[in-house]
């Protein structure tokens, strides 16, 4: 497939591997922010490849991982409506969330109860499905970064223009670089170099990271998913650490420019604004999340279904996912790995989706 | 998190925005995703798909960049700083 | 959503005044007998079934047998490629064609929901009808039982399969050497996709296509070319061939080791794999095995594999080696062989 086929030429890659390598004078531990470049990193041996070269610290950005139980709790209350005759629920979801624990198992354990859920690949397909079923209420669970909220906001228009009414948004969009400074203002922060998240820079450009170089000095720079483009990432990272340079770089930028994608900036503001949001793992996240503005809250499912009350979140209490999530353990480090919590059992979300690092470091890391 | 797959603008089945869509080719297969986010995208350009929806158009001058610095490391035989 | 799922999926032209299954077709009666007769018997055109007897009446056979069951509930019934119907008859006659035998009887067991048009039980004995013929195996006794609306997902099918042992019988995964060479006889997880896309309704074109087929021939080929160098043969269903990787090296104590890039995978499995964050290697195939052959073997076993059309691009993806820490790893692109896990759980389209 064209450019996914030649960012995985392996000649190329030890190339690559081998000018980090020359360039490397000290053990320089780098931040891969997104859980894409986590599975990429450790799927492909990159990871392997460098032991003893870099460090790579896994990040925050499986927004999977980071969806607040609460949120998930509250889907599962919504998927369970449909037994009452006045709330026909339908419970759409990206197929990533199904298997997440929420306080009272997943949302697969909900289905399995009685539960109405149906997994879907694109926001616009549970329109497509609102559109189908009047006689039902499609609430689609938006999750995902930023990279994700142009799709489900756009979602949103498109019932609103079409004049849908069965169709809501529960709403857990995540913003990732407040969440990148809470990691750098974090007193264990270890983090020496970022890169960036590829396709959230895609929507909002990596201008916003420029005061946060300034601020922090330390190198930032915008990374794809494939073997080169992790590569080329960690080279350049590494290229400004040896030198003691800290600027932001685009090393995806086939994909990626400086203002980003003004259209889809313009869909999410329309619809979005920015609010404060509780992270799994990392408590209340200041301008860490995206609420429907008032414009299009008649679209919140909170509002429409706002006889629901949210119950006390359960927390495992041996799992350490939090710490993992912010980068202060790796996940072989959890009591728990591999032991009480596996892919088949899981504890803590970041087992769970493949993008989470505990599933990653499960699967493919060699010990 | 984010995946985000190239694929090839093969035609347009609905030109107006913000609801445009087109087909897309992802190697042996096709399906309709929307454009609303792309509208610089024409028939023939690759464009990236996350959830159905295409969030950038792929720069095929700057897809050559990665190819480019690796010739370069080839030509510099090592790397200059090399003790 | 599930008792509509049958009716959205179909291909058959139904209209809501078509006759339907009744919960009396189920009760012994003279509509059960009237069904059985004019729509079972009728489409299957076996004597056997014909006389309508409590048990088939098989001749004797001299020498082993070996015998299989399974349960189809596949979710659409009908997808690119098959349908429940064909997939009854190929899994069966594949089970015992890797076991090494050849195919003689097949029992049928039909579980009907009530409400299924009788157009789309029709269509699913035809398609049965049509795979037995191919296969050559008979269809010798059935039995019909219809639950109430809501108990099933518009079909459900049980068999049972009895084939002939027929010499070499290969010995089986616990006899893999380390050096045997590993040969997967297609390009991998085309009926798994072929499924989730229909089921999933996520509106790929052209539609990913099942390789639900027959091993029959393939296996025969393999057995008369290969004799006693062949040494077992399994076709790779749920789980893919990584499960079956899994399954062999438990039973074998050795590791297996495969390149990715020796992995067969067809255009529109690799773009949907890609697009929904799939690994081929985990996802079911239906007409498509691994075997694995002594040291040395593979050639003819490839040359073999790729003068019939359905196995056309087998390719040799690795060899058993020693047991390792990991039961099996996989090379990717440096070279260096890492874990495959086993999959986990049924497909699920991610956009992480």
């Amino acid at each position: 497939m064209k450019y996914l086929d030649e960012y995985r030429d392996p000649a190329s890659a030890k190339k690559l591997v081998e000018a980090i390598r020359r360039q490397v004078t000290r053990p320089w531990t780098l931040m891969e922010v997104c859980g894409g470049q986590t599975h990429g990193l450790l799927r492909n041996g990159i990871e392997a490849e460098l032991q003893g070269t870099v460090e790579l610290i896994h990040g925050p950005g499986c927004p999977v991982c980071v969806t607040a139980m609460e949120s998930i709790d509250f889907a599962q209350q919504l998927a369970m409506l449909h037994t009452t005759s006045t709330n026909n629920v339908v419970l759409a979801s990206f197929g990533d969330m199904m298997r997440v624990p929420g306080s009272h198992g997943s949302l697969l354990d909900t289905k399995a109860n009685g539960g109405n859920v149906k997994t879907v690949y694109s926001p616009l397909d549970a329109v497509e499905l609102a559109k189908r079923h009047p006689e039902k209420q499609v609430v689609f669970f938006a999750v995902g970064f930023e990279t994700t909220a142009p799709a489900t906001a756009l979602a949103v228009k498109q019932a609103a223009n079409d004049g849908i009414h069965n169709f809501s948004l529960l709403v857990s969009h995540v913003r990732v670089q407040p969440a990148m400074e809470a990691l750098l203002q974090s007193p264990h922060n270890r983090v020496q170099a970022f890169l960036a998240a590829g396709h959230v820079c895609a929507v909002m450009g990596y201008e916003s990271y420029e005061p946060m170089v300034e601020r922090y000095r330390l190198p930032i720079v915008v990374t794809g998913f494939e073997p080169l483009d992790l590569l080329e990432g960690i080279l350049n990272c590494v290229r400004q650490l040896e030198q003691g340079e800290a600027r932001v770089d685009n090393a995806y930028s086939r994909g990626v420019s400086r203002q980003g994608n003004q259209a889809a900036q313009d869909i999410v503001r329309e619809v979005y604004e920015v609010c404060d949001r509780p992270w799994r793992g990392f408590g209340i996240v200041t301008n860490g999340g995206l609420q429907l503005n008032q414009d299009w809250r008649h679209f919140d499912a909170r509002s429409r279904f706002d006889f629901i009350r949210s119950l006390p979140v359960i927390e495992p209490a041996e799992c350490e996912s939090a710490h993992v999530l912010a980068g202060r353990i790796k996940p072989p480090e959890c009591a728990a790995f591999g032991k009480a919590c596996t892919p088949d059992a899981p504890m803590g979300a970041p087992m769970v989706s493949s993008e989470g690092a505990c599933a990653a470091y499960y699967k493919w890391h060699t010990p | 998190m984010c995946l985000g797959i190239p694929g090839k603008v093969v035609q347009f089945t609905q030109q107006e925005t913000p609801f445009a869509k087109a087909e897309i080719e992802f190697d042996g297969v096709r399906r309709v995703c929307h454009m609303a986010c792309v509208p610089e995208a024409e028939v023939g350009d690759y464009v990236i798909v996350h959830a159905g929806i295409a969030i950038s158009r792929i720069d095929a001058d700057e897809a050559q960049r990665v190819f480019q610095e690796l010739a370069k490391l080839d030509d510099d035989d090592g790397w200059k700083d090399e003790p | 959503m599930n008792q509509t799922s049958w009716e959205l999926h179909c291909p058959v032209a139904v209209n809501n005044d078509s006759p339907r299954v009744m919960l009396a077709h189920g009760e012994g009666g003279r509509m059960m007998r009237k069904l059985i007769r004019e729509t079972i018997v009728d489409i299957l055109s076996s004597e056997s079934l014909a006389e309508m007897d409590d048990a088939a009446r098989l001749p004797a056979i001299d020498g082993p047998l070996a015998m299989t069951t399974d349960s189809f509930v596949v979710s659409p019934l009908f997808f690119p490629g098959g349908d429940i119907g064909s997939l009854c008859v190929y899994g069966t006659v594949n089970d015992l064609a890797v076991s090494g035998a050849k195919p003689l009887y097949l029992t049928l067991s039909l579980i009907l929901e009530e409400g299924l048009p009788i157009a789309v039980l029709q269509e699913v004995l035809q398609s049965v009808a049509r795979a037995a013929n191919q296969t050559g195996i008979k269809i010798v006794a059935g039995d019909t039982k219809v639950v109430p609306r809501g108990a099933a997902d518009g079909l459900f099918i049980n068999t049972t399969g009895i084939g002939e042992l027929v010499d070499p019988v290969p010995p089986g995964p616990q006899a893999l050497c380390e050096g045997d060479e590993l040969i997967v006889t297609g390009p991998v997880g085309r009926h798994g996709i072929a499924v989730l896309c229909a089921r999933e309704e996520l509106a790929l074109q052209p539609a990913p296509t099942s390789d639900c087929g027959s091993l029959v021939a393939a296996t025969m080929q393999l057995r008369h070319r290969l004799g006693t160098r062949l040494r077992t043969m399994r076709d790779a269903t749920r789980g893919g061939v990584g499960a079956v990787l899994h399954e062999w090296s438990e039973s074998s104590g050795l590791t297996l080791a495969v390149n990715e890039k020796d992995i067969p995978v067809s255009p529109d499995v690799r773009g949907a794999s890609e697009l929904l964050g799939l690994d081929p290697i985990h996802i079911a195939n239906e007409g498509t095995m691994l075997i694995a052959v002594e040291s040395g073997a593979s050639e003819d076993a490839l040359e073999a594999l790729r003068s019939l059309p359905e196995t056309q691009y087998s390719a040799k993806i690795g060899t058993a080696i020693t047991r390792q820490a990991t039961p099996v790893t996989i090379t990717r692109m440096f070279g260096r062989p890492q874990p495959l896990d086993q999959p986990q759980g049924a497909p699920q389209p991610r956009i992480c």
